[in-house]
């Protein structure tokens, strides 16, 4: 299928460390696979004075430190020679990233007390909690990009029924794991923290290790499932990792 | 063996120059809020820049040393006592094993930072020694410190404490400094109130005229449930309605982002790598220090600037980081 040669992105400065490349304006799998490439690239071809490289949804953020910039290129712009040079490095930056997509099946218990609000998303969508389940079960979700928590994955593709507002008032505390859906949005939290979503789930697998290296289990480009586990399972599962 | 912390403060955490390197993981890069305090604090106890200090946050701890060391309080004026004594900032303190360093409120700012020299003693993660709070990795055992903590110290070594030995006067006592300091007028916390200097933010241009000459014309009130995450301001609401719809997409300290409520939000130190609110305006690196030292009741003014008006101002700072840097050197000789 012959598409176009896309256009360039557009850059915008960030302040004065950091530079936006706009490919899109809209949530959609072509300019978002773009936007891994290129960041793949700038992460295997790092800019001078580049401290960090964050891809999201239609859009890549550069980071860097201006006065490293400056030094480099000689120069009292930093901002402008990041853009040149940002410019250019895009430029030389394949259009799909070289990265194989994996399939991620992400095991969970749904319910009880490892879901505290399947009730409640239930209601909301009135469906049966086993109609729940089955319905955040069934999609494979294209994760766009990780952000909010270190290896937290943003998914694209939840069954509009399982459309839930977040909750009134966040909770103090979610644990590891949980598996929640945030109005149109669902994810697994990677770490303990407060959180306004509601709970449906909870996966025993750890989804970031920094042991060594940071390692995000569940990266962009990736394709997740959730497949439901019972209450033994996830205390096998947890025992082993 | 190290400082025993026998009142805990309201936040006080381990800190260094933050986590970079991996925002395509969602890792957020937390690291000190008043880099310039902290970083001095380091310099004037021989210490690398990026060592990691405790960064005191409204209302201090109370600190026990365990053992002889020599320390430096940079940053806001907390009162600090040492044994019952004022004890001297913005300059390198000798303390010996059984003193008793306790900070109060701050009458200037809202955040100290107390650096040891040598560093404390705690494993990096993820290349960086700074507490990330909500994830709950990296600092001491990642988290804020509480009563009973005990922070382990690195042991410095013989030359190098012989050489801040030798430049303290009176080796006997519990405590020692030099008679020097760093100018205070140099330090990030306003004397006389400036506005924070801002650029134009990636969204700047969805918003009408008039809500951009509100933004610099506006005084602003930071609000209690300001944190580390973001300065929360309160003052006349900014219009977003037409820029409401944007996708979240990498975000940086110091971006001014408007959420539908229109009450503009800063963020700090701890905000997490992406963001979905449009972005008006940024503020300058150099002018981030100063925004950590309002405390919550705080007013603060905007003023447009410059690029070029940015640069001149970090080489400004380094200069003079480097003036502290060779003055140290030669009373270290």
């Amino acid at each position: 299928m012959a598409e176009a040669a896309p256009n360039t992105p557009q850059l915008y400065a960030m302040g004065d460390r950091a530079l936006v490349a706009e490919f899109g304006r809209s949530l959609n799998a072509g300019v978002n696979a773009r936007v891994r490439a290129a960041a793949e690239h700038l992460l295997a071809h790092r800019l001078p004075g580049m401290t960090d490289v964050a891809p999201a949804f239609a859009a890549l953020t550069v980071h860097f430190d201006p006065l490293q910039v400056a030094a480099h290129y000689r120069t009292t712009d930093p901002v402008e020679a990041m853009r040149t040079a940002l410019q250019h490095a895009l430029t030389k930056a394949p259009d799909l990233p070289k990265r194989k997509s994996r399939s991620i099946e992400i095991p969970v218990c749904y319910g009880g007390e490892f879901g505290e609000d399947l009730r409640l998303v239930a209601q909301h969508s009135g469906l049966s909690e086993e109609a729940v389940i089955e319905a955040h079960a069934a999609p494979d979700y294209h994760v766009y990009t990780l952000g909010f928590l270190p290896g937290f994955a943003y998914l694209g593709g939840l069954d509009r029924r399982l459309v839930t507002p977040r909750l009134e008032s966040p909770r103090k505390r979610v644990p590891a794991g949980s598996v929640g859906i945030g109005g149109d949005q669902t994810g697994v939290y990677p770490f303990e923290t407060p959180g306004g979503w509601n709970l449906i789930g909870r996966t025993p697998i750890t989804l970031f290790q920094f042991d060594e290296q940071a390692h995000a289990v569940i990266e962009p480009g990736d394709r997740v499932r959730f497949v439901a586990i019972g209450a033994r399972d996830f205390q096998l599962l947890r025992d082993k990792r | 063996m190290g400082i025993q912390i026998e009142h805990p403060g309201l936040l006080t955490t381990l800190q260094d120059l933050g986590r970079t390197g991996l925002q395509h993981l969602g890792v957020p890069v937390n690291g000190a809020m008043d880099e310039t305090s902290h970083r001095m604090a380091n310099l004037l106890v021989g210490n690398a820049e990026d060592e990691a200090t405790l960064e005191i946050t409204l209302s201090g701890p109370r600190l026990h040393f365990q053992e002889d060391a020599v320390i430096a309080v940079c940053g806001a004026n907390m009162a600090p006592m040492i044994d019952g004594e004022p004890l001297p900032m913005w300059r390198p303190v000798r303390v010996r094993a059984g003193v008793r360093v306790l900070f109060g409120r701050p009458q200037i700012g809202c955040r100290a930072y107390l650096a040891v020299a040598a560093g404390f003693d705690v494993p990096a993660v993820m290349g960086s020694r700074s507490t990330a709070v909500r994830g709950a990795y990296g600092g001491f055992n990642g988290r804020a410190l509480r009563k009973g903590d005990v922070l382990p110290l690195r042991s410095p070594e013989e030359a190098h404490t012989a050489r801040w030995v030798g430049l303290l006067a009176h080796k006997q006592n519990r405590f020692a400094f030099p008679n020097w300091s760093v100018s205070r007028h140099k330090m990030p916390y306003r004397v006389t109130p400036q506005p924070l200097r801002i650029l134009p933010g990636r969204h700047w241009q969805n918003f009408p005229v008039a809500m951009r000459e509100q933004l610099v014309a506006a005084e602003y009130r930071v609000g209690n449930d300001s944190d580390r995450m973001g300065y929360r301001l309160s003052g006349p609401a900014l219009d977003a309605r037409r820029s409401h719809d944007v996708l979240s997409e990498g975000m940086v300290t110091g971006a001014v982002q408007v959420p539908p409520g229109g009450q503009p939000i800063i963020l700090m130190a701890d905000h997490q790598t992406t963001g979905g609110y449009p972005v008006i305006a940024v503020v300058i690196g150099v002018d981030l220090p100063v925004v950590a030292q309002l405390a919550p009741g705080e007013t603060l003014r905007f003023k447009l600037a410059t690029q070029e008006e940015s640069y001149a101002a970090a080489i400004a700072r380094e200069q003079q980081l480097e003036l502290v840097r060779q003055a140290l050197a030669v009373r270290l000789r």
